[in-house]
C-alpha cells in the first residue's frame, strides 16, 4: 500500500491541483486576477529552475535569462499569429483556427527551441572561459536581442507585437476550457519534472561534477564542452517556454518587458531559492511572484523594499532559503510518502 | 574628411572618458575582491545627483561664483561618493563576506544595492529630471572646422589625469601594492600583516571617488539628470572594464575608451538606435578572439 | 604478434613560455609494467602525466596510447583510449557521494544520451542499473562500500586517497598514472597503499606508473625508475641501479664538491 502511495503520490497530487485550479478557473470561482497571478507563478518557476541548472548546478554565472525568454516569446507569439490569427502584417491565418489548440505546444517548444538555439551561440564563447565572463557575454547578449527587435519594425520594434489574444481566444471557441492555465501548468510541471529527470540522471550529473572540479571531470572521462552545451541550451529553451507562455498569457510583447531588470527578477529568485536545490528554486518562484503582488499598492517603493527584504534575508540565510539542499533532504520522512523522478 | 575624423576622435574620447572612469571602479574592486561590484553604475548616479546638490547649494543659497562653486564641488562631490561607496562595502558586502557567503550572494547583494539606490532616488526626488546649473560658462572654439568646447576638453584632461593618478597608487604605493597583492593571494595577505578591510575600504573609497567625479563631469556637460542614467552606463561600463581585461587599470580605461569610440563611430554611420546593438556586438567579437581581454592575463589551472 | 606497447612517448618536448618544462623524453611501457618517475621538485614529473593524459598538448614529440596517438585529443578522449590517473592534490568531487564519483567517471561510455536521461528509455534504465551495479560492486571489492552514501569529505584522508584510485581504476583503463599517490600519508597508511597498488597491479590487468617521492615506496613497487631532473632524463633503469647513480644523488642531495 505504502509503495503504490510511494509511488503515484506526486502524479495524484499534480492531477488534482491541476484539475482543480481548471475547474476554478472555468466555473469562474476565481478572478482574472488570481489567475493571471498564479499563471505568472508558473512561468516564473521555469524561469528561476531553468537559470537555476546554469547559476547553480553548473556553477556558471548567466545574467541574462530574460533574453533567451525574449526570443521564445517572440517566435511563439510571430508563429502564432502567422498561423492562426488574421493580422495586419501577416494577413489571414495559414492554417485553420481551429487547429490552433493543437498546434500550440507544438509552437510553444518551436519558441523553446529558438531560444535554444541562440543560447548555443552565446554558449560557444564561453568554453574558453569560466564564470564571470559568461556573465559579460549574457548581459551583452540579453542587451543585443533587445536591440535587435526594437530595430526591427515589421514586428513592431520598441513598440511591441500582438494578436496572441486572438490565438487564445481561438483555442476557448474550439474547445470551452480555460486552455492557458491547462497549458502553463503543464509546461510548469513538465519542466520541473525535465529538469528532476535530468539533474538525477548520470548523464546530467556530469554538470555538478563540473561545477565541483571541471578539470578532474574532463580527465575523468566527462565531455565538458558537450555537457555544458547542452546544459546551456536546455535552460535557454525553457526559458524560451517561458517567455512564450508570458507572451500568450498578456497578449502582447515588447521588448523593454525583457531587459536587463527581468533578468535580474530572475537571479533573484534563483539565489533566494538556494543554488542547486530545484525545490528551492520552485519555492522561491513562488514566494517571489506573491510578494511582487502583495507589494504592487507600494508602487515606486516595491523597489526599495524587495531588495532590501532580500539583503536582509541574505544577511540571515547566506546561503539561500534551502542552501543546496532538497525538500526530501530536509524532511527525509517525507521520502516515504512520495517518489518524484 | 580629416576634420570630421578628428572630430569623431575628440567626441569619442569624452564619451570614452565617463566609461573609462567609471570602469576603474569596477576594476579595482574586482580586481581586489573579484566581486563585480554591480551597484557601481548607480554610484556615479548617486555621485551626479550630490553634485547638482551642492553645485546648487552653493550656487543659489550661498551665491559663491561659477569657479569657486566647481573648486568645492569636485571634491565634495568625490568625497561624499566615497562614502556612499564606502557605506555600501560596510553595511551589505562585509556582513555577508564574514559570514563566508557564495561569492554571488555579494554580486546579488551588489544589484540589490543598486535597485534600492534607484528607485529610493526616484521615491523621494520623483520622476522629473533635474536640469544641472551651469558651473562654468562654456566656450566653444573652432579650430579648422574642428569644434569642442573647454568643458570637453576638461572631461578628457581629467580622465587622463585620472588614470595616471590610479596608476601611481597602484603601482608605486604602499597601499597600492597591497591591493595587487591581495589579487595575488587573499590568504596570504593577513599573514603578512597587512589589514585587508582597510585597504578594501580604501579601494571601495577610490572607485567610488572617480564614479563621483565622473558623475560631476557627465552632470556638466549632459545636464540632464534622471534616477535610471546610472543603470545602463554602468553595465556598459562594466563590460567595457571586462573587455580591458579585468583588475587591470589600464585595461579599464583602454576598455573605456574603445566602447567610447565603438559607440561614437555606429552613431555616425547608423541611426542611433542601433548604438548598443552594435556596440556589444563588437565587444562579444573582441572578447571571444581575446578572451581575458585586452590586457587580462589567462590564469591557467594547476594541477 | 607483436603487440604495441601501453604506453610509448616519443622525444617528447614541453615549453611554457621560454622555460622547457619537459626535453626529449622517451618511455616504453609495457604490458602489466610497473614503473616509476622520480624526480627532485619541479622536475617537470606531473607535466609528463599531464602530457600524457591530454590536459597540455605537447610542442613536440608523440605520445601513444595502446598504439593509438593522442595528438590534439581533448583529456576525456585520451581518457576512452585507456588512460586514467588520480592527482597530486586530491580532486574528487566533495558534493557528490562516492558512489556518484564511481558513476559519473563512467561518463564516456554511457551509451544513452540527453532525450535518454528525459524519457527513461531502457536503454538509459539498463546502463543505469549495470552502472550502478559495477560501481557498487568495485567499492565492495575496496571495502568503500559501506561509504557509499557519504560525501568524500567527509572521509579520512586515507581513503580519500584510495577512493581516488577506485575511481580512477572503474574507467577500466589499461594505464593507470599515479602522480604521488603517497603524499600526506602516514606511514601505516603508507604501507597500505603499497599492498594496495601491488594488489591493483596483481589482480586488474593494469599498466601503473608512478609519481612519488618517498623512495621506499618506489623501492618496493616498481621494476623500473626513471628520474628527471629540470626536464631532462638523467638515469633509467632497475631501482636499485637508479638509487646507486651518482647523477640522481646529486640532483637529490646537491654536489658534494661545492
Amino acid at each position: 500500500m505504502k509503495s503504490l502511495l510511494q509511488r503515484y503520490s506526486v502524479q495524484l497530487i499534480l492531477i488534482t491541483l491541476g484539475g482543480l485550479i481548471t475547474y476554478l478557473a472555468y466555473e469562474e470561482a476565481i478572478g482574472l486576477y488570481t489567475l493571471s497571478v498564479l499563471m505568472f507563478m508558473g512561468v516564473n518557476i521555469i524561469l528561476s529552475t531553468s537559470l537555476n541548472l546554469v547559476n547553480g548546478n553548473m556553477g556558471e554565472f548567466s545574467c541574462g535569462h530574460a533574453g533567451f525568454m525574449c526570443v521564445g516569446a517572440y517566435v511563439s507569439s510571430i508563429l502564432g499569429v502567422l498561423l492562426f490569427a488574421k493580422d495586419k502584417v501577416f494577413g489571414a491565418p495559414l492554417i485553420n483556427p481551429d487547429l490552433a489548440l493543437y498546434f500550440f505546444p507544438l509552437i510553444i517548444l518551436t519558441g523553446g527551441a529558438a531560444a535554444a538555439i541562440t543560447g548555443l551561440l552565446v554558449a560557444l564563447p564561453s568554453y574558453k572561459t569560466r564564470g564571470d565572463y559568461l556573465a559579460i557575454i549574457t548581459i551583452a547578449a540579453n542587451y543585443i536581442i533587445i536591440s535587435l527587435i526594437e530595430n526591427l519594425g515589421v514586428i513592431g520594434g520598441s513598440r511591441g507585437f500582438m494578436g496572441m489574444k486572438t490565438v487564445v481566444n481561438t483555442m476557448n471557441d474550439t474547445f470551452d476550457l480555460p486552455w492557458m492555465v491547462i497549458w502553463v501548468f503543464i509546461f510548469t510541471v513538465g519542466c520541473v519534472w525535465a529538469l528532476r529527470r535530468y539533474n538525477s540522471s548520470t548523464f546530467g550529473k556530469g554538470v555538478s561534477a563540473i561545477c565541483q572540479d571541471e578539470v578532474a571531470a574532463e580527465i575523468m572521462s566527462v565531455n565538458t564542452n558537450k555537457i555544458k552545451t547542452i546544459t546551456f541550451m536546455l535552460s535557454s529553451g525553457l526559458a524560451g517556454i517561458a517567455g512564450g507562455l508570458f507572451a500568450y498569457i498578456i497578449g502582447y510583447v515588447n521588448p523593454g518587458s525583457f531587459n536587463i531588470l527581468k533578468s535580474t527578477e530572475v537571479l533573484v529568485m534563483v539565489y533566494l531559492g538556494g543554488m542547486a536545490s530545484l525545490s528551492g528554486a520552485v519555492l522561491s518562484a513562488i514566494l517571489f511572484t506573491i510578494l511582487l503582488e502583495l507589494l504592487r499598492p507600494l508602487q515606486i517603493i516595491k523597489w526599495v523594499v524587495i531588495p532590501l527584504l532580500l539583503i536582509i534575508l541574505m544577511q540571515f540565510r547566506p546561503e539561500g532559503i534551502m542552501g543546496n539542499r532538497e525538500l526530501s533532504d530536509l524532511f527525509p520522512k517525507l521520502k516515504r510518502f512520495y517518489r518524484f523522478k | 574628411m580629416l576634420e570630421i575624423i578628428i572630430q569623431n576622435i575628440i567626441n569619442a574620447l569624452q564619451w570614452g572618458s565617463f566609461y573609462a572612469l567609471i570602469a576603474l571602479g569596477y576594476t579595482m574592486v574586482y580586481g581586489v575582491l573579484t566581486l563585480i561590484n554591480f551597484a557601481h553604475g548607480d554610484v556615479f548616479m548617486v555621485g551626479a545627483y550630490i553634485s547638482f546638490f551642492t553645485a546648487t547649494l552653493l550656487l543659489s543659497f550661498l551665491g559663491v561664483p561659477g569657479w569657486v562653486a566647481l573648486a568645492l564641488t569636485i571634491p565634495i562631490t568625490m568625497m561624499l561618493t566615497a562614502m556612499v561607496g564606502v557605506s555600501l562595502e560596510r553595511i551589505a558586502y562585509r556582513p555577508l563576506r564574514r559570514k563566508g557567503a557564495h561569492r554571488l550572494y555579494v554580486v546579488i547583494t551588489a544589484l540589490m544595492c543598486g535597485l534600492i539606490l534607484e528607485h529610493a532616488n526616484l521615491a523621494i526626488l520623483g520622476a522629473s529630471r533635474k536640469a544641472f546649473p551651469e558651473l562654468i560658462t562654456t566656450h566653444v572654439y573652432n579650430i579648422g572646422g574642428i569644434t569642442f568646447t573647454n568643458l570637453k576638453l576638461a572631461v578628457i584632461v581629467t580622465a587622463i589625469l585620472a588614470f595616471f593618478i590610479l596608476q601611481w597608487i597602484v603601482t608605486k604605493t604602499k597601499v597600492g601594492m597591497a591591493m595587487r597583492a591581495i589579487s595575488y593571494d587573499k590568504f596570504a595577505v593577513p599573514l603578512m600583516g597587512i589589514p585587508i578591510d582597510s585597504i578594501i575600504v580604501v579601494t571601495f573609497a577610490l572607485g567610488s571617488a572617480f564614479a563621483g567625479l565622473a558623475g560631476i563631469l557627465f552632470a556638466m556637460s549632459y545636464p540632464i539628470l534622471e534616477p535610471y542614467m546610472g543603470a545602463l552606463i554602468g553595465w556598459k561600463a562594466f563590460i567595457a572594464a571586462v573587455v580591458g581585461g579585468i583588475g587591470d587599470i589600464r585595461g579599464a580605461f583602454l576598455g573605456g575608451f574603445i566602447l567610447g569610440a565603438v559607440e561614437i563611430l555606429v552613431v555616425a554611420v547608423f541611426p542611433s538606435t542601433y548604438r548598443d546593438l552594435i556596440a556589444f556586438t563588437v565587444l562579444l567579437i573582441i572578447l571571444s578572439i581575446k578572451p581575458t581581454g585586452l590586457f587580462g592575463i589567462a590564469k591557467t589551472t594547476k594541477i | 604478434m607483436t603487440t604495441a606497447p601501453i604506453l610509448e612517448i616519443r622525444n617528447l618536448t614541453q615549453h611554457f613560455g621560454g622555460l622547457t618544462a619537459i626535453s626529449d623524453f622517451n618511455i616504453k611501457l609495457k604490458n602489466n609494467q610497473m614503473a616509476g618517475l622520480i624526480g627532485p621538485n619541479g622536475a617537470g614529473k606531473t607535466t609528463i602525466f599531464n602530457l600524457v593524459s591530454g590536459f597540455y598538448q605537447p610542442s613536440q614529440g608523440e605520445i601513444f596510447i595502446n598504439g593509438k596517438p593522442t595528438a590534439g585529443l581533448k583529456p576525456h578522449k585520451v581518457t576512452a583510449l585507456g588512460v586514467a590517473r588520480t592527482f597530486q592534490n586530491i580532486r574528487l568531487w566533495n558534493q557528490m557521494t562516492v558512489l556518484d564519483n564511481i558513476k559519473v567517471a563512467q561518463h564516456g561510455k554511457l551509451g544513452y544520451g540527453f532525450f535518454d536521461a528525459l524519457m527513461r528509455t531502457k536503454v538509459y534504465r539498463e546502463t543505469e542499473d549495470r552502472i550502478n551495479h559495477e560501481a557498487y560492486e568495485l567499492l565492495k571489492v575496496f571495502e568503500l562500500d559501506k561509504f557509499a552514501d557519504d560525501f568524500p569529505t567527509n572521509l579520512p584522508y586515507g581513503l580519500q586517497r584510495k577512493l581516488e584510485i577506485v575511481r580512477a581504476l572503474s574507467e577500466k583503463p589499461s594505464l593507470l598514472l599515479l602522480d604521488e599517490p603517497a603524499a600526506g600519508l602516514n606511514t601505516v597508511d603508507m604501507h597500505e597503499l603499497i599492498r594496495l597498488i601491488r594488489w591493483i597491479h596483481d589482480s586488474f590487468d593494469v599498466t601503473i606508473w608512478i609519481i612519488e617521492h618517498h623512495m621506499d615506496v618506489m623501492m618496493e613497487l616498481c621494476d623500473e625508475l626513471k628520474v628527471i631532473d629540470f626536464g631532462h632524463t638523467i638515469a633509467e633503469g632497475p631501482a636499485l641501479e637508479v638509487q646507486k647513480n651518482p647523477a640522481v644523488i646529486t640532483a637529490y642531495l646537491g654536489d658534494e664538491n661545492i
